[in-house]
Parts: C-alpha cells; structure tokens; sequence
C-alpha cells in the first residue's frame, strides 16, 4: 500500500533517503508540467524541477505542515520558477485589454461569435493548435498565467491556489476569469477558422 | 441580465459556483440570446482543451537526472 505524504515526510525526516525518492516519484510529473507551463523552456523546467526537490529535501525540517505537503510543494515549485521568469527580465507579457477579448453584441454591432469545431480533443489538438495554445498561455502576466495553471490545469482548488500564490480566495477567482476570457479571446479566431 | 453581466458571471457559472437563482437567469438569458450561449461553450472549451493538452508525461531522461540530481546534493554532505 502507498504511504500518505505525511508518512514518507517522517520517514525522510528520519533519514530514509528511498522515502523522499518515494515522494519525488509522485509529484515529479505534476511539478515537471507546472515549470513547463510556466518557463516554456524545457531546460528552465528542468533547473527549476531540480531546484524545486532539493529546497524540500532541505525544508523538510521546517515544514510544519499548517498546509499539506503538495500546497507546500507547489508554493515552493511556483516560486522557483516566479525567481527564474524575474531573472529572465523578459517579462511581464502584456495583457491586452480584457475587452478586447469580450463579444459586443450589446452595442448593437453584429454579433462576431463562432462556434469552435466540435470534434474531440485528440483532433483539436495538432502540433500547431498546441503551439497556438502555448503561445497565447505565454502572452498571460505571470501572475495570471500561475493561476491558471494551477485551478484549471492541475485541479486545484481556489483556496489551494489562494495558498499556493499567497494571494486571497477572491484574487484566484478574479484572475482566473479574466485569465480563462483572455485565453478564449486569444484562440478563438484559430479554432472558429478551423471549424469553417 | 443583460450579456455583460452574464460575461461577469461565467467562470462561477462554469465552476457551478453561482447563486442558484443567478443560475436560472443567466440560462434564461442564454436560451434567447446565442452569442452569450457560444461564448460559454468556447469558453468551457477552452479550459477543457488546456487540461486535455496538459497530460505529457515526465521524459525518462529528465527524470533520471533529476534522481542522479538530488542523490548528489542530499547524500553526499
């Protein structure tokens, strides 16, 4: 039977080196992603993968577990990579306006709106639609693109996010919103062309 | 509700976070009113087509490295 993580904390913390190997196997991929989504780069990703376990194996000791282990991981992940995107000093992306992504058929212009193709997801999602997708998740600001990918990507919850990015409940779900609408704006001409 | 006050509303909508009575206008509205009712299913679309393209496993390699990686950095001290 698999250990919680509390158990293979106190098990690492006692000094079992296969106890923490245990733990990076189970989180690897999810933080692995995480530094993608974020950084892009696969060579950021990695650093910032590495970077991420050894600061656990090195606060463990300290981690007092007034959140749980993964909402400590992943705040930990997240800043890792918030460092590495600061140092770049490439970014913020800037956000267009949110209206620009927003529909205007209130105003009495004709109403734009397609509907994208309905095929399944293995089809929509070519080299190129993933491409388009990456691209336009990259033009978010960090601060929204973080919450994205941690509420609609990795399934967290608001209050987990809230944790994760030290930020309150009513942020996460204000910069996801504007995040998701943005995300829409940005690829719906690629998917309303590809339904026509 | 007018369509601009739907748009406020949709991620709480799509996360069956809104005021059940909320919930009902904002349906009513979409009934009448197609644009509103394409921009909730592109938008639902939009987080499902994220999540879907998200699933790529770790590469053998990095993981390996990574497990080299913290062999080094944790046990030789």
């Amino acid at each position: 039977m698999d250990l919680s993580d509390q158990a293979l904390v106190e098990k690492i913390r006692a000094g079992d080196f296969q106890a923490f190997e245990a733990l990076v196997n189970r989180y690897e991929g999810k933080v692995y992603r995480l530094a993608m989504r974020m950084l892009r780069n696969p060579e950021d990703a990695e650093d910032a993968l590495q970077e991420t376990f050894l600061q656990v194996y090195r606060g463990l000791k300290s981690f007092e577990g007034r959140s749980t282990f993964s909402t400590w991981l992943f705040r930990l992940a997240t800043n890792v990579c918030l460092m590495k995107i600061r140092h770049r000093g490439t970014e913020p992306a800037q956000l267009l306006p949110l209206e620009e992504y927003l529909p205007r058929h209130e105003e009495g212009e004709h109403p734009q709106i397609q509907d994208w193709p309905d095929k399944p997801e293995e089809v929509l999602l070519n080299k190129e639609s993933r491409q388009k997708m990456l691209e336009a998740l990259e033009r978010l600001p960090v601060e929204y693109r973080a919450v994205f990918i941690l509420r609609d990507i990795e399934g967290f919850s608001s209050t987990e996010a809230g944790e994760t990015l030290g930020i309150s409940v009513a942020a996460v779900k204000s910069r996801l919103h504007r995040a998701r609408l943005a995300l829409r704006g940005m690829l719906s001409s690629y998917f309303e062309k590809m339904g026509s | 509700m007018k369509c601009k006050e739907i748009l406020e509303k949709l991620s709480e909508y799509i996360d069956g976070e809104l005021d059940p009575e909320l919930c009902r206008d904002l349906e009513r509205h979409m009934e009448d009113c197609h644009p509103c009712l394409l921009f909730v299913n592109t938008l639902k679309k939009t987080i499902t087509l994220y999540k879907y393209a998200s699933s790529e496993p770790l590469p053998k390699e990095v993981h390996l490295r990574l497990h080299d990686y913290l062999k080094k950095k944790c046990q030789d001290r």
